[in-house]
C-alpha cells in the first residue's frame, strides 16, 4: 500500500522508535505505516467514528474526538512529533489548535493545501467562482475546508509566532516541487515545526 | 488429556478465602458460579475475562437455566466473534452479591446455617473483581489476555488493571463509567426503595416465607428499565400507541388505570419476567456497588493514577443515545488514560437503542472489539 505523497515525506522524516500523535488520522494508513516500518508508537485523534472504527480494526490506538476540543486534553510534550495532515484548514481556530500540536509534540508536521496555486487562481480569476480542484474537490457551501490557507499565509504565521521551521516540501502532482515559486506552483505543502524559538 | 473438572458450563466452585472486602468484612467461604468457553493453551495467554452487567449472569454465551434465552452477549462471545472459543480461553463469572450461585444475600451464611440476608457485607465493585481473581488462580491463570464488560461489566474491566495492574494486557469497557453520577445513584435508590417499601421485603428476610417481594422488586426492574433505553427508541417502539383489548381490537383508553398504553404493558412485562429470575436483596446489594463505585476516589482522586501502574491497552466505546452512561462518561475515562500515557482508543457510536444498545446487534462495535483483540495476539 502505497502513502497519499504528504504523508510518505512525512513518514520519510520521523525517527524510528519515535511517540507520535496523528491528528485527523483518518483510517490510520500513516500510523500502520510508521508503526510497521519504523516501530513508531503511534496514538490517533480522528473526528469521524467509521474511521476511527477502521483504524482501531487494524490494531492501531485511535480516539474519536475533535481537534479543536480535545487537543487540550493531551498533556505538554508527551510526543515526540505531533503530526496534522490535511486538517488544519478544517479547524474552527487553526491557530488554537497549532499551538496544542506544538505544545503536546516536541516537534510537529503540518501539511495542508495550498490556496493559492495557480489552478486555484485562475479559477478565481478567470470563472470569478470558489475553485473546485482535485485536493479541493469540495462546493463552497459543503466543504469542510472553512479556513483556506496558503503558503505564504503559513510561513507569515509562524513567523508572526517565533515558531521554528525545521523543514519545508512542496508538492505538485505528487510530485515534489522547488521552495522558489511555490505559493504558485505547489498544490501542496509540508512544514515541520520545532516548537516557539521567540515569544512575543 | 483428562477432563478437568474445572473447566465447561455451570462451574460452581467454592474457594476458601477469606477475602477481604473494602467494606472490612472478611469474606469465607467464597462461592463462584462461572462457566468456561474452549480451551486454555499451553502458555495460559489466551485467557479471557466477560464481566456482566447489573443483573446478568455467567450464562455468556449459553442458554439461561430459568428463561431458556441465549446467553446474553451471544453476539460478541461464539464461533466466529470477536471473542471466539477457537482462539480464547473464555471465563464468565457471576459476580458476588448477585444470585446465580455465587456467594450473595441468597446463599447461605456458615455462621448460621441460613441464608445471609441482610447480613451479608455490603460489597464493591472492587470486591467483585478481587473475587474474580481468586477464580484465576484457582484455575492457574495468573494473566488475562483481556478483559470485556459494559455496563457494570465496564466498571469491572476498568478496575481490573486498576487493582491488579500486572495480571491483565487488555480491557474494554463499553457504555460505562468511572463513578455513578447524582442521577445514577437517584435512579438505583428509586428501585431499592420500591424493594424496600414492599411489606413482604421483610427486612430482607423472605427466603422462608417463599414469598419474596415481588412487586417492589418489579417496579424497581420497570424504573431502571426505562434508563437502559432512549426516548427516541421508547418513541418509535411505542409512542403513544394503545394496547388493544378483546372489546376494543383498535386500542381505546379506558377512564381507568390498567395499562392502557403499550409501553405501560411493556414495562409491567419486564418487571414480572424479571422477579422470576432475580432476587431482590441482591438487587439492592448489587445496585449499591455500583453506586459505591468511583475508581478515581480510589486512587487519591485522580483518575489517571488508577492506571500509572499497569501497560495494559484499553478500548472504550460508547454509545451517542446512550444517557445512563452517556459518551462523557467515557471521555472522562480515556482523558485519564491519555494522562497516564497507556494505549487507549476510543468511539461513540451511533444506536438507536440507548444503554441497551451493547447488548443488541452492533456490527461496528463488533468489528472494534475484534480488531482491538487481535491487535494484541
Amino acid at each position: 500500500m502505497t502513502l497519499r505523497p504528504d504523508l510518505a515525506i512525512i513518514a520519510d522524516h520521523v525517527a524510528p522508535g519515535s511517540r507520535i500523535l496523528d491528528v485527523g488520522c483518518g483510517d490510520g494508513a500513516l500510523m500502520a505505516a510508521l508503526r510497521d516500518s519504523k516501530g513508531v508508537d503511534a496514538r490517533g485523534l480522528e473526528l469521524d467514528s467509521a474511521n476511527v472504527a477502521a483504524a482501531v480494526s487494524r490494531g492501531l490506538s485511535v480516539i474519536q474526538g475533535d481537534a479543536d476540543i480535545d487537543l487540550a486534553d493531551y498533556p505538554d510534550a508527551s510526543f515526540d512529533y505531533a503530526i496534522l495532515s490535511q486538517t488544519l484548514q478544517t479547524a474552527r481556530r487553526p491557530d488554537v489548535v497549532l499551538d496544542h500540536l506544538l505544545r503536546v509534540g516536541r516537534q510537529a508536521f503540518v501539511s495542508f493545501p495550498n490556496f493559492a496555486h495557480w489552478r486555484v487562481r485562475m479559477s478565481l480569476l478567470w470563472g470569478g467562482r470558489m475553485p473546485v480542484t482535485r485536493l479541493l474537490p469540495e462546493q463552497w457551501f459543503d466543504t469542510p475546508n472553512i479556513h483556506h490557507v496558503t503558503i505564504e499565509d503559513f510561513r507569515a504565521f509562524v513567523k508572526a509566532r517565533g515558531i521554528e521551521v525545521q523543514g519545508a516540501w512542496f508538492l505538485s502532482g505528487d510530485q515534489q516541487t522547488g521552495s522558489v515559486q511555490a505559493n504558485l506552483l505547489a498544490e501542496h505543502a509540508v512544514f515541520k515545526l520545532g516548537g516557539v524559538v521567540r515569544k512575543d | 488429556m483428562t477432563e478437568d473438572a474445572r473447566f465447561g458450563l455451570a462451574r460452581h466452585v467454592r474457594l476458601p478465602g477469606p477475602l477481604r472486602l473494602d467494606g472490612g468484612a472478611l469474606l469465607s467461604p467464597v462461592e463462584i458460579a462461572y462457566e468456561t468457553y474452549g480451551t486454555l493453551n499451553a502458555d495460559r495467554s489466551n485467557a479471557v475475562l466477560i464481566c456482566h452487567a447489573l443483573t446478568g449472569d455467567q450464562h455468556v454465551a449459553s442458554p439461561h437455566p430459568v428463561t431458556g434465552k441465549p446467553g446474553w452477549w451471544a453476539r460478541m462471545v461464539g464461533p466466529g466473534k470477536p471473542v471466539d472459543p477457537a482462539r480464547h480461553f473464555v471465563i464468565c463469572t457471576n459476580v458476588i452479591g448477585s444470585c446465580m450461585g455465587s456467594s450473595g444475600p441468597a446463599t447461605i451464611n456458615p455462621a448460621t446455617g441460613t441464608h445471609w440476608g441482610m447480613a451479608f457485607p455490603v460489597i464493591t465493585i472492587r470486591d467483585m473483581v478481587r473475587a474474580q481473581a481468586l477464580l484465576l488462580d484457582h484455575l492457574g491463570i495468573a494473566t488475562l489476555a483481556a478483559v470485556i464488560g459494559g455496563s457494570m461489566g465496564g466498571m469491572q474491566a476498568l478496575s481490573w488493571p486498576a487493582t491488579f495492574p500486572d495480571r491483565v494486557r487488555a480491557a474494554v469497557v463499553i457504555a460505562s463509567t468511572a463513578r455513578h453520577s447524582a442521577q445514577n445513584i437517584a435512579f438505583h435508590e428509586v428501585g431499592r426503595q420500591a424493594i424496600m417499601a414492599d411489606v413482604k421485603w421483610r427486612g430482607g428476610a423472605y427466603y422462608e416465607t417463599g414469598d419474596p417481594p415481588a412487586a417492589g422488586l418489579a417496579v424497581a426492574r420497570m424504573a431502571a428499565h426505562i434508563t437502559y433505553l432512549s426516548e427516541a427508541g421508547l418513541t418509535e417502539k411505542f409512542g403513544r400507541r394503545l394496547q388493544q383489548r378483546p372489546d376494543r381490537p383498535d386500542g381505546a383508553i379506558s377512564f381507568g388505570f390498567d395499562a392502557d398504553f403499550q409501553i405501560e404493558s411493556y414495562l409491567r412485562h419486564q418487571g414480572i419476567s424479571f422477579v422470576d429470575r432475580f432476587d431482590a436483596n441482591s438487587y439492592l446489594y448489587i445496585t449499591r456497588a455500583t453506586d459505591y463505585f468511583d475508581l478515581a476516589s480510589e486512587h487519591g482522586g485522580h483518575l489517571a493514577n488508577a492506571f500509572r501502574a499497569t501497560k495494559a491497552r484499553f478500548c472504550l466505546v460508547s454509545f451517542d443515545t446512550d444517557w445512563l452512561y452517556p459518551t462523557p462518561a467515557s471521555r472522562a475515562i480515556v482523558h485519564a488514560l491519555n494522562a497516564a500515557g497507556a494505549p487507549v482508543s476510543f468511539v461513540e457510536l451511533s444506536s438507536p437503542y440507548g444503554h441497551d444498545a451493547f447488548l443488541l446487534d452492533a456490527p461496528e462495535m463488533n468489528r472494534v472489539v475484534d480488531g482491538f483483540l487481535r491487535a494484541g495476539a
